[in-house]
């Protein structure tokens, strides 16, 4: 069992989703509520790490941030650091990968808030931060929980944007599932087998914790429209 | 902050999206009744009055203050407008308990005082008890009474309710009219009432706007809209049937009557100075305007408008009897209602021949 890969998969699985949630409940509730000139083709963007290769994401990444790229050489002589091969860097690729896990169950909890509710908290006076963060919030909670949950889980198990934007550098860029990579190369068939248990354990929680808030913000949204 | 009493004057002119036009005052105090069929601009009207969406054109003016006005570009929030709004749908927090829900709206008041405040309305509507309730866990009267007294608590300048009664029952619906009823005296701001039912119009509002397909077809008292509409339009949207094509074949200054060629017969009405002799006019007449009993007590009324007409259907709707007439020896129908105790009384029945009188001073002449 590689327990550095491990924490190092934790701790970039709570940094992504640390930085991705309050993005997605922003663009979420815009999404939601807001419509504006080419919104299906941003919602279309949003959707596109669904469908493309992890790896694919990650060549992108690689090739645009690299040392070759003006892009990455801004960055290097910004920071004094190159993202790729970085743990900054696999932050950036699991944020973007994980995006449409974000943004989907924020935004269609944002969309079963009814409008009468809205329209009743601007009535009464309430500042929009103020309807979003006592009134919105509240409501929407399951769907960030989700959200929540499903980045935190994805990025655990993610491999080939990883491997291709921070490649295996132990204590660095290794995550637990390229530590299981590594095992299964190196014929560790145990540790592979206790580290995938673990994934797998988690992933099935995961999974069976966010079934159940759906089907809580489902009930919450029939009790709203009684 | 006291509660500034104004009237509010809305000339609106919308064509994108929703084609809406209205012109109107509500004074402080009054409750004016939004009344027309559903998709007609009702609620885009009590949304714009509220701030949640804007017209293309017009102004909107509380007092001397302007809340919209597309010329200067003004264009006040919600939040800035001080309104209470009760949505169709109540739009409680279902998060806050019922208590909660009203200390939400009460944002103009000291924290101290919001909720002794917000209790005291929770009495005066009756919700006695149900403070820690959450909306999930109160009946849909209940809830009613908790978005009003949210709306009402504010000390709005302007109380907008959309269709409160719709999401009800029968008989919470019977009691909240005597709720608001009661409240109503109490009200000092001008009270905007949307609603499709005309029963609720004539039962609260002092005063009425019919709107169809976003078009302002009349204002006035409710019982004057009723009885003198307009035109066509309004006389079909304020569900008058009896309406009829006629001839101006009289004027009658002396008596004040108007008579009208009617089939073969003639009839009196109410003398209109505007329908020269010959022309052609339509006219109408409320089921109310029709009379057995003055036939059959031998009291005749003043205008002699008497028809002789045949049953051709009664169906008996609890205590009323609506019945469909044909005028004798015409295809013309009438439709009238009588109470079922007198439609027992005179023995009315299917088939029968009778006589009835059509009050001259219910029948309008439309424009």
């Amino acid at each position: 069992m590689d327990w550095q890969a491990l924490w190092l998969s934790v701790k970039l699985s709570s940094i992504t989703v640390l930085v991705l949630i309050p993005l997605a409940i922003l663009a979420g509730r815009t999404l939601a509520y807001r419509q504006f000139v080419g919104k299906s083709w941003v919602e279309a963007l949003i959707m596109v790490p669904l469908v493309l290769p992890p790896t694919v994401i990650g060549y992108y990444l690689l090739v645009g941030l690299g040392s070759q790229s003006w892009l990455g050489q801004w960055i290097e002589q910004l920071f004094g650091q190159q993202l790729v091969f970085h743990f900054s860097g696999l932050v950036l690729a699991s944020v973007i990968v994980n995006i449409p896990f974000a943004v989907q169950p924020i935004q269609r909890a944002f969309e079963a808030v009814p409008n009468d509710v809205r329209d009743a908290a601007a009535c009464c006076g309430m500042s929009r931060l103020k309807i979003l963060l006592k009134i919105e919030l509240p409501m929407v909670w399951p769907g960030v929980l989700t959200a929540l949950v499903l980045c935190f889980s994805h990025v655990l198990g993610e491999f080939g944007v990883v491997l291709m934007m921070g490649g295996n550098i132990a204590g660095e860029t290794k995550t637990i599932s390229i530590a299981i990579y590594d095992s299964v190369q190196a014929f560790d068939f145990k540790a592979a087998g206790i580290m995938s248990l673990v994934l797998l354990l988690f992933a099935v929680t995961a999974l069976a914790l966010t079934t159940s808030l759906s089907r809580r913000l489902g009930g919450q949204r029939g009790a709203n429209h009684r | 902050m006291a509660q500034i009493i104004a009237d509010l004057h809305c000339q609106i002119h919308n064509h994108k999206h929703i084609k809406l036009n209205a012109d109107f005052r509500c004074k402080a105090g009054e409750v004016l009744a939004v009344v027309g069929p559903s998709g007609g601009g009702k609620t885009t009207l009590l949304r714009m009055i509220a701030g949640l969406n804007h017209p293309d054109i017009g102004q909107i003016n509380f007092g001397a203050k302007p809340w919209f006005n597309s010329e200067t570009r003004i264009a006040l929030s919600p939040q800035q407008r001080h309104i209470g709004y009760m949505p169709q749908h109540f739009g409680l927090f279902p998060n806050l308990t019922a208590l909660e829900n009203v200390v939400a709206g009460l944002d103009h008041i000291p924290k101290a005082a919001r909720i002794p405040r917000a209790k005291d309305w929770l009495e005066r509507v009756n919700l006695h008890g149900l403070p820690d309730r959450l909306p999930a866990q109160l009946s849909g009267g209940q809830r009613q009474r908790v978005a009003l007294a949210r709306a009402l608590a504010r000390e709005p300048s302007v109380l907008l309710l959309d269709e409160p009664f719709s999401a009800v029952d029968r008989e919470t619906r019977e009691r909240l009219y005597l709720e608001l009823a009661r409240l109503k005296e109490q009200l000092l701001c001008p009270v905007i009432m949307v609603t499709h039912d005309l029963n609720e119009a004539l039962l609260l509002a002092d005063s009425m706007i019919l709107i169809s397909q976003g078009q302002m077809l009349q204002q006035g008292a409710p019982f004057d809209v009723l009885s003198r509409p307009r035109n066509e339009a309004v006389a079909r949207q304020m569900g008058l049937r009896n309406i009829f094509d006629g001839e101006v074949v009289f004027q009658d200054d002396t008596k004040n009557l108007t008579w009208l060629k009617f089939g073969e017969q003639l009839i009196a009405c109410d003398y209109g100075k505007n329908f020269t002799v010959g022309s052609r006019v339509r006219w109408a007449i409320p089921n109310q305007g029709i009379r057995f009993n003055s036939i059959s007590n031998r009291r005749l009324c003043r205008s002699f408008n008497k028809l002789d007409v045949t049953i051709d259907t009664m169906l008996v709707m609890g205590e009323s009897v609506r019945l469909i007439c044909y005028v004798t020896g015409t295809q013309l129908q009438l439709n009238t209602e009588v109470s079922l105790h007198f439609a027992q009384k005179l023995a009315l029945a299917k088939g029968m021949q009778t006589t009835v009188a059509l009050k001259s001073e219910q029948i309008h002449i439309l424009e």
